[in-house]
């Protein structure tokens, strides 16, 4: 570690915001994780500790008792500053279905025309990459993913919709992502996931981490339905691979 | 089992809220007015993370199918039992069929019902707090029902709380958030020389304050947000977020609400004037 200089703020008393450099990177993204990592295994004394990483920052919630500011701040810097031999964290992709049926991709027509692209070319482009899960937030299960191609990124709608679809895969800059219920939204819809990014009565509510890797691919509308039929039933099945990276 | 016969504006099972899934975006959710939730909880030798029933500004008409005992703590609602007035932080007695109904707001926002034992809504992700996509419900409806523990007696340590200004405090204890570094003396001075209002905009998610400073503008990357963080948007307006709001945002967070603080602010409605004052322990 002790690879970038890192900002230690106070937020609130009972939290503390770590801040690497403000730029979106999948390497500072990696070297946060890795750094939260050894700080659970090795540093905090307990498990109460709630840890939020998102983008550039982490953020340490403790709510037993008022944080030690000035204290907590050395101790991190130090630990950053440790050489230590960290296990390397397990990297995950997992491959999630879509349907990019018109009737889903509402917008797909209209970016189509701005890009001087195909809807062909358009879906191409997003299946073929591998995504990076920089935050989750703004809903339960709501994943902010990085690594969208400069051909593919748009504004945000001007005027957001009062509804999109559980499911509803969006586009808004350098982002993609997969609004997991119903929502208000002023992202790009170009198609839906079958799968749920967001399920209560699962052992695992919210199946993706931040850095975990993400790639879509392309499904019939014949196969979403019978996908999300089985879907709201709980039947469903994640496509996880594990990569050695 | 209690029967909502009338459910009110907005009453719904809130317990002490929902830790641990923040990194999956999911809001701690839970009392808005933790203080009075506590007390009222207390009364009744309860944990003091059992679910009550969080009533905001239009009460509900309950009825009791078996006998318990409850408490209330927050705002001044003007409860009456079989159409007899009862009043906040007293244990009282409550008989099969005993209906239980509220009257004109008096004071504060929020008042809390809780019951021995606690409400036994549905426990998902750990907590009993409703909160839409998480829980089956976001609020009761006319017609829904809730269980409880049976309780034909009890002896209470204490059968009665004074909690006299409560509901009347305006200030908010407050510490540095992420961005507080950034505030300039004018700013300052704006944020910690006046009072401010509550806007029309003011639910479990988030309050707007009327006023406006002037606007901070740094770019910022997403990061973690908390109930009771201060976020101060380029245009100068100022929103609290509270229990039900996002987890993360962009908007700088200049200061932190005390979990106190949190409670008071979740009593004020539309057009009540609140403070902000600087925690010298941060």
């Amino acid at each position: 570690m002790n690879n970038y200089s890192i900002s230690i703020r106070p937020f609130g008393i009972h939290a503390i915001l770590l801040e690497w450099p403000g730029r979106v990177d999948v390497a500072i993204l990696e070297d946060i994780l890795q750094f939260t990592q050894y700080l659970k295994k090795c540093c905090l004394k307990n498990e109460e500790w709630e840890i939020v990483p998102a983008y550039n920052s982490v953020t340490l919630i403790y709510r037993e008792e008022p944080i030690n500011f000035k204290e907590l701040k050395t101790k991190l810097l130090n630990w950053y500053k440790e050489d230590i031999k960290v296990v390397k964290r397990q990297k995950v992709l997992w491959r999630l279905p879509v349907c990019y049926d018109e009737d889903f991709g509402i917008d797909l027509n209209e970016i189509s025309q701005k890009s001087g692209k195909s809807i062909k070319e358009i879906i191409e482009l997003h299946t073929s990459q591998v995504y990076t899960v920089f935050g989750i937030g703004f809903l339960p299960g709501f994943t902010y993913l990085g690594g969208v191609p400069e051909e593919l990124q748009f504004n945000r709608r001007e005027e957001p919709r009062s509804k999109v679809l559980s499911g509803a895969v969006g586009l808004a800059g350098k982002q993609t992502g997969v609004y997991p219920q119903e929502s208000p939204g002023g992202w790009n819809i170009i198609g839906n996931c079958s799968v749920p990014m967001f399920d209560p009565k699962a052992e695992e509510p919210c199946f993706v981490s931040v850095g975990d890797q993400v790639q879509f691919y392309k499904i019939t509308r014949a196969e979403f339905d019978l996908r999300k039929i089985e879907s709201e039933v709980g039947i469903y099945k994640l496509e996880k691979i594990v990569l050695d990276a | 089992m209690l029967k909502v016969l009338k459910s009110g504006l907005f009453t719904a099972v809130q317990d002490i809220g929902r830790y641990g899934y923040l990194n999956k975006g999911v809001p701690v959710a839970g009392f808005m007015d933790g203080f009075s939730a506590k007390k009222a909880n207390q009364l009744l030798d309860n944990d003091a993370h059992a679910a009550v029933l969080e009533i905001t500004m239009t009460g509900p008409t309950l009825l009791f199918e078996e006998e318990t005992y409850i408490s209330m703590g927050g705002a001044l609602l003007s409860a009456t039992l079989n159409n007899e007035p009862i009043a906040n932080y007293e244990v009282i007695k409550v008989n099969k069929g005993d209906i239980l109904s509220y009257g004109k707001l008096k004071k504060g926002f929020r008042n809390y019902l809780a019951v021995k034992g606690g409400f036994k809504a549905p426990l998902v992700l750990g907590s009993r707090s409703f909160f839409s996509s998480v829980t089956k419900k976001n609020h009761l409806v006319d017609g829904d029902e809730l269980a409880y523990d049976v309780c034909s007696y009890f002896e209470p340590k204490i059968s009665k709380l004074i909690v006299d200004s409560f509901l009347d405090e305006i200030e908010l204890k407050v510490g540095h958030g992420p961005e507080y570094e950034n505030l300039s003396d004018k700013q300052l001075e704006m944020l910690f020389g006046k009072k401010f209002s509550i806007s029309n905009e003011n639910n479990r998610m988030a309050y707007q304050l009327e006023e406006k400073i002037e606007g901070l503008q740094i770019s910022m990357i997403t990061s973690a947000t908390l109930p009771g963080t201060v976020q101060l948007t380029p245009s100068g307006k100022l929103i609290v977020l509270m229990k039900d709001g996002q987890t993360t945002g962009g908007y700088p967070r200049i200061l932190q609400l005390s979990d106190r603080a949190i409670s008071v602010l979740a009593q004020k409605k539309y057009g009540d004037e609140v403070r902000f004052k600087l925690n010298s322990q941060l």
